[in-house]
């Protein structure tokens, strides 16, 4: 059975159709990327699919639910984990805090006025920190933490929610090489382990390439491929798009 | 009929004369705040300065001659911009890049300074100004007669509108004020001198704002109180209209004072059997106003969404829980307040009782504002509530004093559960100035309201009867009460509403995606520290035997915020600490001079100036350096 289902989604800003009528599915435990060149409307379709934004028409199912144009936290709230383009991390809180904040919330626990937080959900967090290999700076405040380890504390909060679908936003977008490829390594890996659906955003090939298990191509809003990394490579449309016309190369497109 | 046409009609006519004045003080606001990013509290103190300048310079070129009147009101409106030059070069130049609250208590510093320059130059006495020559007459309209002056001005306001869109959209020095609004950073990497830029921009918006002022010369007298009431109008009309825009400060000025000048014609009313008198009603209708427009179009009427500005906000240190000996450590220290006036000490005994009502009043400021993020410049508000709704309930329901006690949280509580339903949905400069516009409504109904509260005279006679009568057991009361709050707030930031709430400040979007209503996090939050505050209020009336309506005004919630800053936002303890100092040096100064309004401006000027980035940026670089 499919996890998530995005159906005849469309979204325009003004008179520029951003997002035209784009459909796919996500599985549990399949990890699926979502590429296109600058402008193709991927950050678009993946703030639809978060609840940032409302889409004009179309469906998206979780589960057979439809949550298009609810907000992110109700999204959040029904295992749709989110990791940001740019990191978004509780600065003013230690490592282990900004997890505890997102396991307190999942428990409905974030209006408790009186019990200290610090050890509440604090084994949990720590354990969270563990599966993402962070657990040795658990004590550090965020705002100190080099660029990679952050997007390491984004994955660990977005796990808190016991996800079944991980919505990653560029995941690895300036962190080293090496870096990334462990990065996702890791991500696929929990995701076939725990069958989490993971559907990401990249601009590296390598890592779309090395880890995606099937991989949509969008371009001005629409969808204009999808299959198996090696049908995506092979794809004439596809090399047109992210290589010209082909006139630099001297092949006909 | 025709009688209330012909009064909606005239009132109609008072309205646009009265939009006029308000659209040139908004103008100014708004045309500084879009390019320097300065909420200006002072634009109301210009005003006045206007006015009362325009008196003085019509009287020394001649009242009577038509040179002697216009050139008294230009003279006053040039010299109110020259003065706001001196302001922008003095105090403003070194403060643009310091946190936005440092900024609006700095100019707050200078009405405190203007105000006292004012009563020392002019006198406490209103002043009656002289009428235009030529313009003293009235006209005749359906049998009415409407005075020729508002007819000009009238006139004024349209033409004013007209000289600015001129000003900015046909001149090179509108294109760079244009686009210094849009993205100030970028104009400075063009090669733009910005700092000549920021000064003749506030040159210009000073001098509409001493225009506006001195245009009111024949029409109302020159008063100590118009720089607040002015101020916060002129806040509604750009949170109306839109930060930055000047065509929607037109539009809001218009329908604000329309509005009022409705209420004003509809007069008393009888719907349904009862009598509404909608001429009460003019705040409300303000309030209602602002409150439709910011629900609906949360940026104003012909507002944009404020671009974030780069590299913002370096993040707060963690906030740990307290170590082992602190909560020990705590109680010590109460139990030694606790035995302190047993020496009989009137004198302390009252003292230190002000103390623990500010410090609970600026811890639960403190909690909105540091853990929050939410700067409420209004928090007097829901302080003043409280004492009104505990001596309320003692005078009028004759419940006793502890009985009036509780009313006291449930009252500022319930404030802030409305007022923070509108403000949770702004945040930064907008948040602030909302917080401040409530306070004021909060504050002019109660002013306002004879009946109920006793208007300016506030109420008297709040002695407690009983247990509470004798002052040491109320102080010992006050302080239980106190140190209780201010313990729940301090475990409150360490529970786990207290993480969502800091969550919320540092990353409302990744909050958000964690399942966090961020929004109803931060009312809740609005709601505690109103309860808290008004609590204070209440404790602060019967410590008093009686309050007034500066109880909610203006001057204590800057006194709140003056707190917090001094103490250091980033410490829990700082407030308290703040509240302490501040409260002893005020008592200290106001039992020396008349004039302790300058003199605590010109302290605040010089803690904002000394450090810009506050007193917990200055301890960190002191620990860099060392």
């Amino acid at each position: 059975m499919t996890l998530l289902v995005a159906h005849g989604l469309r979204k325009a800003f003004g008179g520029v159709e951003a997002v035209v009528d784009v459909g796919f599915a996500v599985a549990p435990g399949e990890v699926v990327a979502l590429i296109g060149p600058n402008g193709a409307g991927k950050s678009t379709c993946f703030n639809m699919l978060n609840g940032q934004l409302a889409p004009d028409g179309g469906t998206i199912r979780l589960g057979g639910e439809n949550i298009a144009g609810r907000p992110p936290r109700a999204i959040a709230r029904l295992g749709v984990g989110r990791t940001f383009q740019i990191t978004a991390t509780f600065a003013s809180m230690r490592v282990r805090e900004n997890v505890q904040a997102a396991l307190q919330s999942f428990a409905g626990k974030s209006y408790g006025l009186w019990r200290s937080a610090d050890t509440l959900y604090r084994d949990e967090a720590l354990a969270l920190l563990a599966r993402v290999g962070m657990e040795d700076q658990a004590e550090r405040p965020c705002g100190t933490l080099a660029y990679g380890d952050l997007k390491r504390v984004e994955l660990a909060v977005a796990l808190a929610g016991r996800p079944r679908l991980l919505l990653m936003d560029e995941p690895t977008a300036g962190m080293a090489p090496v870096e990334r490829l462990a990065l996702m390594a890791l991500t696929a890996s929990l995701a076939r382990r725990e069958q989490i659906g993971v559907l990401f955003t990249e601009h590296d090939m390598d890592t779309v390439f090395a880890h995606a298990d099937r991989i949509l191509v969008l371009d001005r809003g629409r969808l204009i491929a999808e299959g198996s990394p090696d049908a995506v490579r092979n794809d004439p449309t596809v090399r047109r798009v992210y290589l010209g016309a082909g006139t630099m190369y001297g092949e006909q497109a | 009929m025709s009688d209330l046409f012909a009064d909606i009609l005239i009132q109609f006519l008072n309205g646009l004369a009265g939009a006029s004045s308000l659209f040139l003080v908004a103008a100014g606001l708004s045309l500084i705040f879009g390019v320097t990013r300065i909420v200006n509290f002072a634009h109301g103190a210009l005003f006045m300065l206007g006015l009362y300048l325009a008196w003085s310079l019509i009287d020394l070129f001649g009242r009577s001659t038509l040179l002697g009147f216009w050139g008294g009101v230009l003279a006053a409106a040039l010299c109110v911009g020259a003065i706001g030059v001196v302001i922008e070069i003095v105090v403003l130049r070194r403060i643009y890049k310091a946190p936005e609250l440092f900024q609006l208590l700095a100019t707050f510093a200078l009405v405190l300074i203007i105000k006292d320059a004012v009563l020392f130059f002019w006198g406490a006495e209103e002043l009656l100004g002289p009428r235009a020559p030529g313009l003293r007459g009235a006209v005749e309209i359906f049998g009415r007669r409407f005075p020729e002056y508002d007819l000009l001005l009238i006139a004024a306001g349209p033409l004013v509108l007209g000289l600015l869109w001129l000003l900015l959209h046909r001149t090179r020095y509108g294109i760079f004020v244009r686009a210094a609004t849009q993205d100030r950073e970028m104009l400075a990497a063009l090669g733009t001198d910005e700092r000549r830029l920021f000064t003749s921009v506030f040159f210009l918006g000073a001098f509409l704002a001493g225009l506006g002022g001195a245009l009111q010369i024949p029409r109302e007298p020159a008063q100590l109180s118009l720089d607040l009431a002015v101020i916060s109008d002129a806040f509604v009309v750009v949170v109306v209209g839109g930060m930055g825009s000047i065509g929607g400060a037109f539009l809001a000025a218009l329908l604000i004072a329309q509005a009022k000048a409705l209420c004003i014609a509809l007069g008393d009313v009888s719907m349904f059997g009862t009598v509404v008198s909608f001429s009460k009603l003019t705040l409300v209708v303000e309030f209602a106003i602002m409150a439709a427009v910011l629900v609906l179009r949360p940026w104003g009427l012909l507002g944009k969404p404020l671009a974030l500005a780069r590299g913002a906000g370096a993040s707060a240190a963690p906030l740990d829980p307290p170590g082992p000996l602190f909560w020990p450590a705590s109680f010590v220290v109460l139990v030694l307040l606790a035995l302190a006036p047993l020496g009989g000490d009137r004198y302390l005994l009252v003292l230190m009782g002000d103390i623990a009502v500010f410090a609970l009043f600026a811890v639960s400021l403190h909690f909105l504002m540091g853990p929050g993020g939410l700067v409420s410049f209004g928090h007097a508000a829901y302080f003043g509530l409280g004492s009104y709704a505990a001596a309320l309930v003692f005078l009028r329901l004759d419940l006793p004093a502890e009985a009036a006690l509780l009313a006291a949280p449930l009252a500022g509580g319930a404030a802030a559960l409305l007022f923070g339903w509108f403000c949770v949905r702004l945040s930064g400069v907008y948040l602030a100035m909302l917080t401040l516009a409530f306070a004021q409504i909060a504050w002019s109904v109660v002013f306002q309201w004879n009946d109920a509260t006793g208007g300016s005279n506030g109420l008297i006679g709040l002695w407690p009867a009983g247990a509470l009568k004798d002052r040491t057991l109320y102080f010992w009361a006050t302080l239980v009460l106190c140190a209780g709050g201010i313990f729940f707030l301090w475990r409150t930031v360490h529970a786990p509403f207290g993480l969502a709430l800091r969550a919320a400040r540092d990353q409302p979007m990744r909050a958000e995606a964690v399942g966090i209503d961020t929004r109803r996090v931060q009312w809740v939050a609005f709601a505690l520290s109103g309860a808290f505050a008004g609590l204070a209020g209440g404790l602060f009336a019967f410590a008093k035997g009686s309050i007034s309506p500066d109880t909610l005004g203006v001057a204590r919630s800057v006194d709140g915020l003056a707190m917090v800053l001094l103490g250091g936002v980033q410490t829990l303890t700082g407030p308290v600490l703040g509240a302490a100092v501040f409260t002893w040096l005020q008592d200290e100064i106001a039992r020396n001079t008349e004039y302790w309004r300058a003199i605590l401006g010109f302290a605040i000027l010089a803690l904002v100036l000394a450090f810009p980035h506050g007193l917990g940026g200055a301890l960190k670089r002191l620990r860099g350096a060392a």
